[in-house]
């Protein structure tokens, strides 16, 4: 298992440092550079090619890559222009509101799909199925953003049940127990939008891993052995379905940033996902390219995740 | 000169290990193995899974990779990939032991059984439907089921249309890796009589490659015996039965049940006493690794694997 | 009769296939003594192996009709819990194919242990792990605790059939079902599998139904043998005289395709083996397969006649059987 999860690692990082050039391209080619936004408009073009030329932005591009490199190892992510502050700064504040709310809505997931994918996994083409098979069909129709619109006008607007904006009531002190009890009252729901919509997929992942096991040969030794039914489905049948969707975890880090992207912009809720969406529309171009590099590097490290555990629950991997 | 000649067939699979997946070891499936074919005749393999028997005709039509040695086919050395021309492709042909997965089955049995006259021969279409209809007629299923799929046919059926496609371009040598093992006994003696027939119709040379002592019995003229990648003994069908050396031969002729019920208990004895003797006589046969020796001649046509005397 | 184990009467198992049922067994009949092998000899399609699906009632989509009595008990009707309280104890059964019969994330122990733990409460945690290793070693297998904590892809084929054994006799089962029990392995491993069957028969004292399509495999292990085509039961008898004198022309088919001694060419049936929905429900099933006996030899409704003492052959057509091969025929005398 040891040299498996090393061996990951080891692939992980060409795949970070491929993530760091491709997001470094990405920049370069984006309008403008670090000065445009910064600089007053009256200044001459010598002026102005001399700040280039003392920050670095005349060199060669391997050069200001490693440059940029080496800020980004020390957390340094360039300044935002638009909020004139450091994106490092500017990011960690955002960071944590999106860990929330992607914990929040994890949690959903799996409490709302792990019993939906057993009981449609059980009882496969039952009525009970159909109806679950069938509102999977909807969330895969339906556009995350609508459906969060959705929510946050009946359960935010109409019923008054939850707050519709921001991430923690104002005026609250930061560190008391009512500060973090509102956090998580804001995150609820958004994270339950997402949940509703993102779950589908595990529902059916789970549901079609059930039907798979159920017709193995060892399901029939489980019951020649006398074992009922709830044993059979308890001990042998979900513990072996259960295992592909450990793994599956990681995976689904990567498709909650497209969730928190746009539910964070429908609730005004104040992450990283509302400040891409931000970011993009005022071509502060620095957070951009930061945000990029961090949805992808979270990709990255979830496939390790994935893997990971994958190696350490199954034993087919575990002992080698 | 041999028909086909085997010298030394060495077939290396490498172990991945560590932490950079270099190869760290080498499964020897195939660990010197020597032999040669007379047109004409039929030739078992017969070995347990993993003693390399398939690995060995797999090598000899270019599935896989040879390590080292050497493989001549009518005199020429057609050991590498690139040395095994038309020709050969067209001469030696290969019969799959799973009638059910080495048929494509989105494909027709026209399809299927002219491929290989598409690759070697220009033939009208009207020319390929005819020789295709000729085809099934010689293994016996029916010509007007020629736009059927695969799914459509029973086993035998399949496994026969699998011979109509090996048969196609006449060749001269067919390596059958266990051909009747996956059928129903009624079904492996038709498929068995039939490349009996066919064998005398186009003086074919089989290599049977079977674990199935009872139908390599049945059908070869020689026999080999395979383990762990070396032959431990080879010989006439009559020296491998009735006069077998190697201890390993004796366990898996004494392994083969008896038709016979009344022959039960004594089968059961036998069983123990080569069992015994294989316990007790182990190191006589096997080296230092559980290898079998180099192969020694005892008469004629019989060679048995035994240390070197002296 | 006191030594019945397993009574069988008119079982028909039927699956649904579109709209309507198609039996895979048909009206089979048959008993099982206490100590005494039963072979059940069929090629693919003869509903052999739902026969035996059947008697453990591990079918999960069919309809089962007829009774199946273990110790005067009927098992057809038998509610869940009860049957489960059967299962793996009075009854138990060895699969076919060691590779995919075991629970791939759980160790073997555990697997070994899971039908004691169903079946004798009273054996506390110790005392199972104890009985366990116990198994492994009667089954053949070194080093018991080490493979007590294995996985089952650590072992090989021939093992993992071992410890199929091993749980399907860790209750002393007073029925046990092999259900091709060594078709999946190497013949010197499949050697050895039958020795242990054979010894653990002495010591455990089950009825064993032995299903195969392996003629050799029945005439070493069976006392009695039943043939079975196309979901019925054409031919029962001892093993000795189904080899010395069967009669049905399916047996004798069948005896005659497998290669033996100074045999130049193999039998060979002709047709095929109907399909579950092509099967013909009326007459003589066979009857397709030998078309040069004349329709009338045939019974309208072929029923077992028993021509000698505990031998049974359905239909009348085995009287005016023979081999269109003349030289086959003589081959395979009727003494």
């Amino acid at each position: 298992m040891w040299k498996f999860i090393i061996r990951r690692l080891l692939i992980t990082f060409p795949q970070l440092v491929f993530l760091s050039v491709l997001v470094f391209i990405m920049a370069q080619m984006m309008p403008g550079d670090a000065l445009t936004g910064l600089i007053d408009p009256t200044i001459t073009a010598e002026a102005l090619d001399l700040q280039r030329e003392r920050l670095g932005l005349n060199n060669p591009w391997y050069i200001q890559y490693a440059d940029w490199v080496s800020g980004l190892v020390q957390g340094d992510l360039g300044q935002s222009f638009r909020f004139k502050m450091d994106v490092t700064a500017l990011i960690s504040e955002r960071v944590m509101n999106t860990i929330l709310l992607s914990a929040v809505s994890l949690i959903f997931t799996y409490i709302i799909a792990i019993p939906l994918g057993i009981v449609s996994g059980r009882y496969n083409d039952s009525p009970l199925d159909s109806v679950i098979t069938g509102y999977s069909y909807l969330g895969f129709a339906t556009p995350i953003f609508i459906f969060a619109l959705v929510m946050l006008w009946i359960f935010g607007f109409q019923l008054g049940w939850f707050p519709t904006s921001g991430s923690v009531a104002p005026g609250l002190e930061s560190g008391t127990m009512e500060y973090y009890i509102s956090k998580l009252y804001h995150a609820l729901l958004p994270g339950l939008s997402i949940a509703l919509i993102s779950v589908v997929s595990t529902i059916q992942y789970l549901r079609s891993e059930i039907v798979d096991t159920k017709q193995k040969d060892f399901i029939v030794t489980a019951r020649a052995k006398g074992a009922s039914e709830n044993r059979v489905y308890n001990k042998h049948i979900f513990r072996n379905s259960i295992l592909p969707i450990a793994a599956f975890f990681g995976w689904e880090i990567t498709s909650l940033i497209s969730g928190t992207v746009f539910v964070e912009s429908v609730f005004s809720y104040p992450g990283m996902g509302l400040l891409f969406l931000e970011s993009i529309m005022q071509r502060d171009f620095s957070v951009v390219t930061s945000l990029v590099l961090l949805f992808g590097a979270a990709s990255i490290l979830g496939a390790l995740l994935s893997d990971i555990i994958l190696s350490i629950v199954d034993p087919r991997i575990r002992i080698k | 000169m041999s028909f086909l000649e085997v010298k030394d067939l060495q077939v290396y699979f490498p172990i991945k290990g560590g932490i950079f997946n270099r190869t760290v070891d080498y499964i020897k499936a195939v660990d010197g193995v020597s032999f040669e074919l007379e047109q004409g005749k039929t030739y078992g393999l017969v070995g347990e899974s993993g003693s390399g028997k398939s690995t060995t005709g797999r090598a000899i039509i270019g599935l896989e990779e040879v390590t080292s040695g050497q493989i001549f086919f009518e005199g020429k050395d057609i050991t590498d990939k690139k040395a095994k021309n038309k020709n050969f492709r067209k001469d030696v042909q290969m019969i799959f032991q799973d009638p059910y997965s080495s048929l494509n089955p989105r494909k027709r049995v026209l399809d299927i059984v002219a491929e290989p006259l598409r690759n070697f021969e220009k033939l009208s279409k009207q020319e390929e439907k005819k020789r295709v209809q000729e085809l099934l007629d010689i293994v016996n299923v029916s010509t007007d089921s020629i736009y059927k799929y695969p799914h459509e046919f029973s086993g035998g059926q399949r496994q026969r249309i699998g011979v109509a496609r090996a048969i196609a371009l006449k060749p001269k040598l067919i390596i059958a890796d266990e051909p009747v093992s996956a059928l129903d006994v009624s079904v492996q003696a038709q498929v068995l009589n039939f490349l009996q027939e066919i064998q005398k119709e186009l003086n074919l040379t089989y290599l049977f490659i079977s674990h199935d002592l009872g139908v390599v019995k049945h059908m070869c003229d020689n026999i080999s015996i395979m383990y762990k990648g070396r032959y431990v003994e080879q010989g006439s069908t009559k020296d491998i039965f009735e006069n077998p050396q190697h201890i390993y031969t004796k366990r898996l002729i004494a392994a083969i049940p008896d038709i016979d019920p009344k022959n039960r208990d004594k089968q059961f004895k036998f069983r123990q006493e080569v069992a015994k003797e294989y316990r007790e006589s182990y190191d006589t046969y096997f080296d230092g690794d559980g290898l079998a020796f180099g192969l020694q001649s005892i008469s004629n046509t019989h060679k048995v694997a035994l240390p070197e005397k002296g | 009769m006191t030594n019945e184990l397993l009574k069988i009467k008119n079982l028909t198992t039927s699956f649904r296939i579109g709209d309507e049922y198609y039996a895979a067994v048909d009206d089979v009949s048959l008993t099982l003594n206490k100590n005494e092998v039963l072979g059940i000899v069929g090629e693919s399609g003869s509903g052999k192996s739902a026969l035996a699906f059947s008697i453990m009632r591990l079918h999960t989509r069919a309809k089962i009709e007829g009774e199946i009595s273990l110790n005067n008990r009927n098992i057809v009707e038998m509610s869940k819990s009860k049957l489960n309280k059967i299962r793996g104890d009075e009854m138990a059964m060895i699969f076919q194919d060691p590779l995919t019969a075991l629970n791939p994330l759980m160790p073997i122990g555990r697997q070994i242990e899971e039908t004691l733990f169903l079946h004798n409460k009273r054996l506390g945690q110790q005392g199972r792990k104890k009985r366990v290793i116990e198994l492994i070693n009667l089954v053949g297998i070194p080093r018991a605790e080490r493979v007590y904590e294995q996985f089952p892809h650590e072992l090989s084929g021939g093992m993992r059939q071992r410890i199929i054994i091993a749980i399907a006799i860790a209750n002393d089962p007073e029925l046990l079902i092999a259900d091709e029990p060594t078709t999946a392995l190497d013949v010197t491993i499949q050697a050895q599998i039958l020795d242990l069957i054979r010894e653990l028969k002495e010591k455990i004292h089950a009825g064993i139904i032995l299903i195969t399509h392996d003629l050799g495999v029945v005439a070493e292990m069976a006392d009695r043998v039943a043939v079975m085509y196309a979901g019925q039961i054409v031919e029962i008898a001892t093993v000795e005289r189904l080899f010395e004198n069967p009669l049905h022309p399916y047996t004798r088919s069948l005896l005659n395709s497998v290669p033996t001694e100074g045999q130049d060419r193999l039998h060979v049936i002709q047709g095929v083996v109907p399909s579950l929905k092509n099967l013909p429900r009326t007459g003589c099933r066979f009857a397709e397969r030998i078309p040069w006996v004349d329709a009338s030899y045939h019974e309208e409704n072929p029923t077992l006649h028993e021509v000698e003492s505990g031998h049974f052959v359905r239909c009348t057509c085995h009287k005016h059987f023979y081999f269109l091969d003349k030289k086959e025929e003589q081959e395979n005398v009727v003494s």
